[in-house]
């Protein structure tokens, strides 16, 4: 059975769970490849626009392939006012890469999140799920050099 | 079974295993106290047990050594063989890890003796570090369940729902709105399907009860809406959870899965002939789905987007049928509004609100964390007496609550009694509870712009008002942070403001005004130093500051140049440094680098030219 039939299938091809299927279809892709889409469609006879409305809706799906590293930045109001567009600033910068965009290399993604409810912790980023609190702008290019040193070994 | 085992320890070692005490380390702590307690040869006397969130999430990792209180914070790894050594071996506490409120007062070292606990009154967090969520017989052992059993055996529908409106319990998601009557309505409705579903999309910025409760006390959440279900005649339910709480999910998953294998949840409960299951519904990252409408539609896989009531959702919600939703928070009070009665919750809070409420205290705080504190107690006792006042000597500036629907209270108002009537009037709302407080470096316009821009970016776009109004506010809030707005903005601002609240169908939209609006009302004048003096007395909003070097401390160390990503800083060692104003891009490493000592790195406002 294809991925995308298994997915289906543990969702009883039911429309109703569209938004769960597509966060299936995230965690094994890593973001929402268009053949998929179109193959979700079909199969559960859904049109590919309403597909789409929803993907382009919820801010947890993503359309464009995503880097090796994905490096979220939390910013709750906890974190703002701790000084979190500054260390998102200085990622940009670092990255050389928008929020939302992908290195050149493809080893990062850079998003943002509105707020991970650990606010004890700001400001936050998060590489890889794993949680980084009290960062500073001097403390984030350490930090990134650790996952750009990482993609060597 | 548990239980039993741990009476024959001599001493319990709780470490905090909260999301924020696991960010810090403390699983690295916890295998370090256990490899130090065998190495001492303690392992038959000593146990080591993680807890969920105790709430303290600043001084992580949190270790409380049971059966007497004694409290430990930001515990390192390598002060783990001193504390075994002294006080589980040796039996002398150490007071190097203990909290302390300031420089001047001593060591504290029992958990209840320290204010940030001291002062909370513990009705949905009463098993706060008592239990291990992901084991139903601990929750059990703490009669848990036994007012489902009540409910289903000694209590009818109508009985239950009386008790709850004779409580006073309102909605804790913000709005308020009376619990029982709700249910009533609901359960009134004509139809035989009905739902119920418990609101865990709690997407309010800072605020983060709902996760703290699902992740560390789900049974009391499937209780309550087990009581719900019965009360109204409903026997399926829903848990919406946001996807940025996946532990919250897991541990949830983990609950319902004991409950259906304990028989509370499936067919035919306790032997009656009530049947009630429960579904995990995961978000995927919209703030509008906290709204009742949009997220009904979010659970029937569509995009989320509200829609004009009436109908509620009692006569018509999931799938067209009567449905009851209530928040995270509300679910988890209604076990112990049965347990111990209307009468008793209700001797709890104010006239208008009952029981308790808890609170995300977050931001320029001393001490942050979740606080569960008896409504009607003031804004000046949360932030001094529980939140230890604000950090590093600082002012306190204002405290925002009710998240991007709330507004910000000045210091004014810090004897405010804390319930919904009173922080409506101060203009801002109860909300989910988000608690963030801001100090003298805070700028209130570059506060109202962000969260503008965060319901400019939130708002789903069905109303007009919404959709364009706020990205209007917008606009204007970032003239004024750039100093190329006028006086007019002002006036302008909260024309738009008001339109805005007037003409959006739902909450977010009627709501999103409140932060502009109050910090307009409370502090006219850091706008108009902005308009006028192109000045940010907080020195934040980046158009208006510049970084200077003080020539008077500068020592020429050369780690502001050395560190400068964009080569703006000059000069040689042992001289003075100097900043390339144009060059310079404002992002303020060279002010964390320059060290203490000297503090020759300044902010000032208005910018240099």
């Amino acid at each position: 059975m294809s991925k995308i039939e298994k997915i289906l299938k543990d969702h009883h091809y039911k429309r109703s769970r569209i938004i769960q299927i597509l966060q299936h279809v995230q965690a094994e892709y890593k973001y929402l490849p268009k053949d998929i889409l179109e193959s979700v469609s079909q199969k559960l006879k859904m049109p590919l626009s309403t597909i789409y409305s929803i993907a382009t809706f919820y801010a947890a799906f993503s359309l464009t392939p995503r880097g090796k590293h994905l490096c979220t930045v939390c910013m709750g109001t906890a974190c703002h006012v701790r000084g979190a567009p500054d260390v998102l600033a200085r990622i940009e910068e670092k990255l050389g890469v928008e929020t939302g965009g992908t290195t050149d290399d493809k080893q990062f993604t850079l998003e943002t999140v509105n707020c991970l409810g650990a606010c004890a912790l700001a400001p936050i980023v998060v590489i890889d799920g794993t949680y980084h609190g009290q960062t500073t702008v001097n403390k984030v290019g350490g930090l990134l050099d650790k996952y750009h040193e990482k993609k060597g070994t | 079974m548990r239980k039993k085992a741990r009476k024959d320890f001599r001493l319990h070692l709780l470490v905090c295993a909260g999301t924020g005490c696991a960010a810090n380390g403390s699983f690295i702590i916890k295998d370090a106290l256990e490899k130090e307690i065998v190495k001492q040869g303690l392992e038959d006397e000593i146990a080591v047990i993680t807890t969920d969130c105790q709430g303290f999430c600043e001084r992580g990792p949190i270790v409380i050594v049971q059966p007497d209180g004694i409290f430990y914070h930001r515990i390192k790894k390598e002060d783990v063989p001193h504390l075994v050594e002294e006080h589980l071996f040796k039996g002398r506490p150490v007071k190097s890890m203990m909290f302390v409120p300031s420089p001047e007062e001593p060591a504290i070292p029992r958990l209840m003796d320290i204010g940030f606990f001291k002062h909370q009154r513990l009705i949905v967090l009463r098993h706060r570090g008592r239990l291990d969520p992901e084991n139903i017989e601990e929750y059990i052992g703490f009669e848990g369940y036994s007012s489902l059993e009540k409910a289903l055996t000694r209590m009818t529908p109508p009985e239950i729902i009386k008790e709850i409106k004779a409580s006073g319990l309102r909605g804790r998601g913000g709005a308020g709105f009376p619990t029982g009557v709700k249910w009533e309505l609901c359960r009134t409705s004509p139809g035989k399907k009905k739902y119920i579903v418990c609101n865990g999309d709690e997407g309010d910025p800072g605020a983060f009860m709902d996760r703290s409760v699902l992740e560390s006390d789900p049974h009391t959440v499937i209780e309550g809406m087990l009581i719900g279900a019965r009360a109204i005649g409903a026997h399926k339910g829903y848990i919406y959870v946001r996807s940025e709480y996946p532990l919250a999910v897991k541990k949830l998953l983990i609950a319902l899965r004991q409950a259906e294998e304990y028989g509370l949840l499936g067919e035919n409960i306790l032997g009656t002939n009530f049947s009630f299951t429960i579904d995990v519904v995961q978000g995927a990252g919209a703030f509008v789905c906290g709204e009742e409408t949009a997220l009904l539609a979010s659970i029937e896989g569509k995009v989320g987007r509200p829609r004009p009531r009436p109908p509620y959702p009692a006569e018509k919600g999931l799938w067209g049928r009567p449905t009851n939703i209530n928040n995270v928070e509300t679910w988890a009070n209604v076990p112990v509004i049965i347990a111990r009665g209307a009468l008793w919750f209700s001797s709890i809070g104010t006239k208008r609100s009952k029981g308790t409420k808890i609170f995300s205290l977050v931001g320029k705080i001393n001490n942050t964390g979740l606080v569960e504190v008896p409504m009607g107690i003031t804004l000046g006792q949360i932030i001094y007496d529980i939140g230890g006042g604000i950090p590093d000597g600082k002012e306190f500036k204002a405290v925002q609550t009710g998240g991007p629907s709330g507004g910000c209270i000045p210091r004014e108002l810090l004897d405010l009694p804390i319930d919904y009537e009173g922080l409506s009037k101060a203009g801002s709302m109860m909300g989910s509870g988000g608690m963030i407080v801001m100090d003298e470096d805070t700028c209130m316009v570059d506060v109202a712009r962000y969260f503008l821009n965060f319901t400019q970016e939130e708002s789903c776009g069905k109303c007009p008002s919404c959709r364009l109004g706020t990205k209007q506010m917008v606009h204007i809030l970032n003239r004024i942070c750039e100093g190329t707005g006028g006086e007019h903005d002002i006036a302008f601002l909260e024309e738009v403001g008001r339109s805005v609240k007037l003409a959006s169908l739902c909450g977010l939209g009627q709501t999103a005004s409140n932060p502009v609006l109050t910090t307009i009302k409370y502090f006219r004048e850091e706008y108009l130093a902005h308009i006028r003096e192109k000045r940010c007395p907080a020195l934040v909003c980046k158009s208006l500051i510049s970084y200077i070097i003080d020539p008077q401390t500068c020592s020429g160390c050369t780690v502001c140049a050395k560190n400068c990503p964009s080569a703006a800083i000059s000069g040689e060692a042992k001289k003075i440094h100097t900043i390339d104003q144009t060059k310079c891009t404002k992002c303020g490493i060279c002010l964390s680098v320059c060290p203490p000592k000297f503090k020759a790195v300044k902010k000032t406002s208005p910018a240099v030219q």
